[in-house]
């Protein structure tokens, strides 16, 4: 899976904790998930949990405190990927 | 037996809406609160004719089904972050999807049982419930909250 196709599935993970949808259309590697998307930073604990999930990953504390742009969050969600392989 | 827990919440009396902890583990807490006929609330919720505010019932669910469990998680499990009640604290909600179904009135008992979704980095989402003394289903819904150190 590159990074392109995880940033998709991303988008999805985001999609229900994004308030306005339409900033969804133009997220990037830059796109920082409080400041820009506006998430409530409550809801990253939910993010990552079904991020845990989606890609059958375990995200420690020292990782999850790294998730803070898209970017950020595909490195992550890469990293624990190969880890597992 | 669980009541002990009790004098570990920071609330005082016109805002503490706890009476007992009948059951509590890592992944369920039960209690109990009896809405005091002269709570400050039902001399305007409403005029002459008293009814337990939805907010207070909110307010029952999130001090029994989020603060207690929680306060119980952090001592089971130190290392999690935001651990412990010490230094200047306090337990904030995020969120909360309930729906209600009956009045609850002045002098009614209400139980509350709440089961936890997960517990991580700090917050604490759990499906909670309350019924009356008659077993009738009051409230139910999805609540979250973690501990906001300042």
């Amino acid at each position: 899976m590159d990074r392109r196709e995880i940033l998709d599935e991303l988008k999805k993970v985001l999609w229900p904790y994004t308030e306005n949808k339409a900033l969804l259309d133009g997220v990037n590697e830059h796109t920082d998930l409080v400041n820009d998307l506006k998430i409530n930073s409550a809801n990253l604990v939910d993010i990552i949990i079904d991020a845990e999930s989606k890609y059958n990953i375990e995200i420690d504390m020292d990782s999850a405190e790294k998730m803070i742009t898209v970017g950020n969050c595909i490195d992550v969600i890469t990293e624990k990927m190969n880890a597992r392989k | 037996m669980y009541d002990d827990i009790l004098d570990l919440l920071p609330y005082q009396s016109s805002f503490r809406f706890v009476d007992h902890i009948s059951f509590l583990d890592i992944n369920e807490v039960r209690g109990d609160y009896t809405l005091k006929k002269d709570s400050f609330f039902y001399a305007d919720h409403f005029a002459g004719n008293p009814v337990t505010p939805g907010v207070i019932l909110i307010e029952i669910m999130a001090q029994i089904g989020l603060v207690v469990l929680g306060i119980y998680l952090m001592q089971q499990s130190p290392k999690e972050i935001g651990a412990g009640m010490e230094g200047r604290c306090v337990p904030l909600l995020t969120s909360t999807e309930v729906s209600f179904h009956k009045m609850a009135m002045p002098g009614e008992i209400v139980t509350v049982r709440s089961k936890k979704q997960f517990f991580r980095f700090g917050k604490l989402k759990c499906q909670v419930e309350m019924h009356n003394g008659r077993g009738e289903l009051i409230a139910n819904g999805t609540l979250s909250g973690f501990i906001k150190k300042y």
